[in-house]
């Protein structure tokens, strides 16, 4: 990971600021609608041998990426804050890390009558709206044009909000790296949080991700947003199976069909720290963006208040004339 | 200057420093901070480290400070002026609070579901939001020791 000093954190902001002033008018223009192609997987669990190709590609191509943390690490206060270092659990496989961004999630399920082992790759579900993204207080974790939710490891101070409010708690927090290390290492942040970038960069350069590339068994799918819910749906009413992704949390750019109900599969997954359910989820942030609804009516209501009472002053006094 | 009018003055002055706080305590709750320093664990203010909650309050703490300051500058327009002139400490408070608002603005469409930023834009209204606020609790402090209020001179 490129270390980002704290000159030229500072330097990178104040440019970015300097490049939004003089471009003024330009401003809006940066804003973009979600591109209409951007790019969903489609995750066929029943086709998941669970072999962890899968891990093993994700992990070597994105190695580049891991946190190589400086010890010893700052001393933190208060005493709660608590380091969190895998980087000596680089190994570990049977959950989210800061080093597994991908894993490969059981479960033994019955399926017309038959106990069935199911395998399937668990990882960010990229949301349409992530929460991650909208709630960083810090503008480190954001969504591409092309639907990925990324943190930038040059940003990120490591303060764990973006896994608290992801509805999978996916994020996972190595300290000792990054931004915070130059800022106030004891009183502030806590290093970097590390997910699924869907390998953007090869996205970048017209690849697939590694994921998806290495798999002998064809179990994810890449494509334009619109024709993998088709394919999902396709594919769920070939098997008779069910789709989760497509409206949870509001629409994620992940559909996983699966042969059985997701309550089921939820019910049989090992759940916890690093290792996400598929519970029902709703839009989390469905509060804000009917919010704004209000925020847009609040000026109108200002002005016309204002402008009332002073009718009705001006009323009065022409009346007591 | 009639009694309505400084009534209202001093309930608006109210809201606003009530508002501002809100605002204040609400956004800086958008920092993983209050858990870490044991300000949520005072009982009655769990909530400040619930952050979709309070994110809620400072949508609607948002939309009061919208339509308190939109309802005072249509009264000052359409009457204030007549009556008052604003201090230089006044503009330096607007000219801050129009930064606060206009970044919030593009905090609120950086969360809706169909607008994405680019990089360097979403880092400057993230940081410059919190800076502006910062900005103008320091100047509201200096503002208080040198004892400059919004009025200049009433007319």
């Amino acid at each position: 990971m490129k270390p980002l000093s704290r000159r030229s954190f500072l330097k990178a902001s104040l440019a970015s600021a300097g490049a939004v002033a003089a471009s003024g008018v330009a401003l809006p223009a940066s804003a973009k609608g979600a591109d209409p192609k951007e790019l969903a997987t489609v995750i066929d669990i029943g086709k998941c041998i669970g072999c962890e190709a899968c891990v093993d590609a994700c992990q070597e191509v994105n190695s580049f990426k891991f946190p190589e943390p400086k010890r010893p690490f700052p001393k933190m206060y208060p005493k709660r804050v608590k380091v969190q270092d895998w980087s000596d659990k680089r190994e570990v496989r049977d959950r989210l890390t800061p080093y597994t961004w991908l894993y490969i999630q059981s479960a033994s399920v019955t399926v017309d009558g038959e106990e069935l082992d199911l395998t399937f790759p668990r990882r960010c579900m990229h949301c349409q709206n992530p929460p991650c993204a909208d709630l960083c207080p810090w503008g480190a974790a954001r969504k591409l044009e092309n639907g990925i939710t990324r943190i930038d490891p040059d940003i990120c101070l490591g303060g764990n909000k973006c896994k608290m409010v992801c509805p999978w708690e996916i994020p996972e927090r190595q300290t000792g790296v990054g931004l915070y290390l130059d800022l106030a290492p004891a009183f502030a942040g806590n290093g970097v949080m590390f997910k699924c970038d869907r390998c953007y960069n090869r996205i970048e350069q017209g690849e697939t991700p590694a994921c998806i590339e290495q798999c002998p068994e064809d179990v994810q799918t890449i494509g334009p947003r619109d024709e993998m819910i088709k394919l999902a749906h396709a594919r769920a009413e070939e098997i008779g199976g069910y789709i989760y992704g497509e409206t949870e949390n509001g629409g994620t750019n992940t559909f996983y069909v699966s042969p059985v109900p997701f309550e089921e599969l939820s019910a049989a997954i090992e759940k916890g720290p690093g290792r996400p359910h598929f519970d029902p989820v709703k839009d989390a942030m469905a509060d804000a963006d009917n919010l704004t609804k209000a925020l847009m009516i609040a000026p109108i209501a200002g002005i016309a208040a204002a402008a009332g009472r002073f009718y009705n002053q001006a009323k009065k006094i022409g009346g007591e004339k | 200057m009639s009694r309505d009018f400084l009534k209202e003055r001093g309930i608006i002055k109210r809201a606003y420093l009530l508002i501002l706080f809100g605002m204040g305590l609400t956004g800086f709750a958008q920092m993983p901070i209050f858990k870490r320093y044991y300000i949520a664990d005072i009982p009655g203010l769990g909530w400040l480290a619930d952050f979709y909650f309070t994110h809620f309050l400072h949508y609607l703490g948002a939309a009061l400070f919208l339509a308190l300051s939109f309802y005072c500058v249509t009264a000052y327009l359409l009457e204030g002026r007549r009556r008052f002139s604003l201090s230089s400490s006044a503009y330096v408070r607007i000219a801050l609070l129009l930064a606060i608002g206009v970044t919030g603005v593009f905090r609120v469409l950086k969360n809706l579901p169909d607008v994405l930023f680019s990089p360097g834009f979403t880092l400057f209204i993230d940081i410059s939001h919190l800076a502006f606020m910062m900005l103008l609790m320091l100047a509201a402090l200096f503002f208080r020791v040198v004892k400059s209020g919004w009025i200049a001179s009433e007319i």
